[in-house]
């Protein structure tokens, strides 16, 4: 399916995902990592403080479409995949790689390489690479 | 008050995932797409996050010695490259490459219940579940290896 080449809208879009991780960062000192903040909410070890600023920022994350559903009469436009067993298995490698290695596309993708961090530089790369080649199986390989 | 701004901070960052068409799998999976029907727009998305966040850490942690209101910027300070990272990182590549969904545009998508992000995010839960509860058996290697 083709979509649309977007270069502004998505440029402002990358700019408030920034403004949301200074945010964080200026008023709770914490690491706007999406996985990292998530899966803090199932670690054994997690104080009831952390706990609490990772399930409101969830919270905050869960309640944006539904905003934007009131203000603008419509659901942000997407295309999901449908298959059950492509999207289970795509789910468990996400959410167990990225709370595995350290982060995902915000903890090391923004934030990291932001900071200027070598782990999230190497890590970008590494699952930027692996999604890349994966779409190019799946696409061109198996799809044809 | 740091409550307040951690709702506050979700909700942007859900509006931006939005706005910049990061929530929609179809032009995640376009922009990994170089050979099809590619559609560069997140590399604008990451650019655009990079120019603001950089600035703005750089400016925080030079201008003030603790968070408005907490008592301490927590910043990973680990600069080793351990096998964990680079595992991690391969899985979760892959899962993105699959699905077209981040942890991020996974949970802002999910009260849109697409099927796919229905079953794509208990799924990512318990993935995330798995890995903090999965013990580190490798051994970290020194500063610089890479496996």
């Amino acid at each position: 399916m083709e979509t649309s080449f977007t270069p502004w809208l998505s440029l402002a879009g990358g700019m408030m995902i920034g403004a949301s991780a200074v945010l964080l960062m200026a008023t709770n000192g914490r690491i706007a990592g999406i996985s990292g903040l998530t899966s803090r909410l199932f670690a054994r070890s997690t104080d009831g403080e952390a706990r609490g600023v990772s399930a409101l920022f969830v919270l905050g994350l869960l309640l944006a479409a539904p905003i934007w559903l009131l203000v603008s009469g419509d659901w942000p436009q997407q295309w999901v995949p449908s298959s059950p067993m492509l999207m289970a298995a795509a789910g468990l490698l996400v959410g167990f790689g990225a709370t595995y290695g350290n982060g995902c596309t915000s903890g090391h993708g923004v934030c990291g390489i932001s900071r200027g961090s070598m782990r999230s530089i190497v890590a970008t790369a590494t699952f930027m690479a692996a999604a890349f080649a994966t779409v190019f199986v799946t696409r061109h390989v198996i799809g044809g | 008050m740091k409550q307040i701004f951690a709702l506050l901070s979700g909700l942007i960052f859900g509006f931006g995932l939005i706005v910049s068409g990061m929530s929609d799998p179809a032009k995640v999976l376009n922009f990994l797409d170089v050979f099809g029907t590619w559609d560069p727009s997140l590399a604008f998305v990451m650019g655009g996050a990079i120019a603001v966040t950089a600035p703005g850490f750089a400016w925080l942690t030079r201008s003030r010695s603790r968070p408005f209101f907490d008592s301490q910027f927590r910043i990973p300070s680990r600069t080793d490259l351990d096998p964990k990272l680079i595992t991690g990182a391969v899985l979760f590549g892959t899962g993105w490459g699959l699905g077209g969904f981040c942890p991020g545009p996974a949970l802002t998508a999910l009260p849109i219940m697409a099927s796919g992000t229905l079953i794509f995010v208990p799924f990512m839960l318990a993935g995330m579940w798995l890995a903090r509860h999965t013990p580190d058996l490798s051994t970290p290697l020194s500063k610089g290896a890479t496996s």
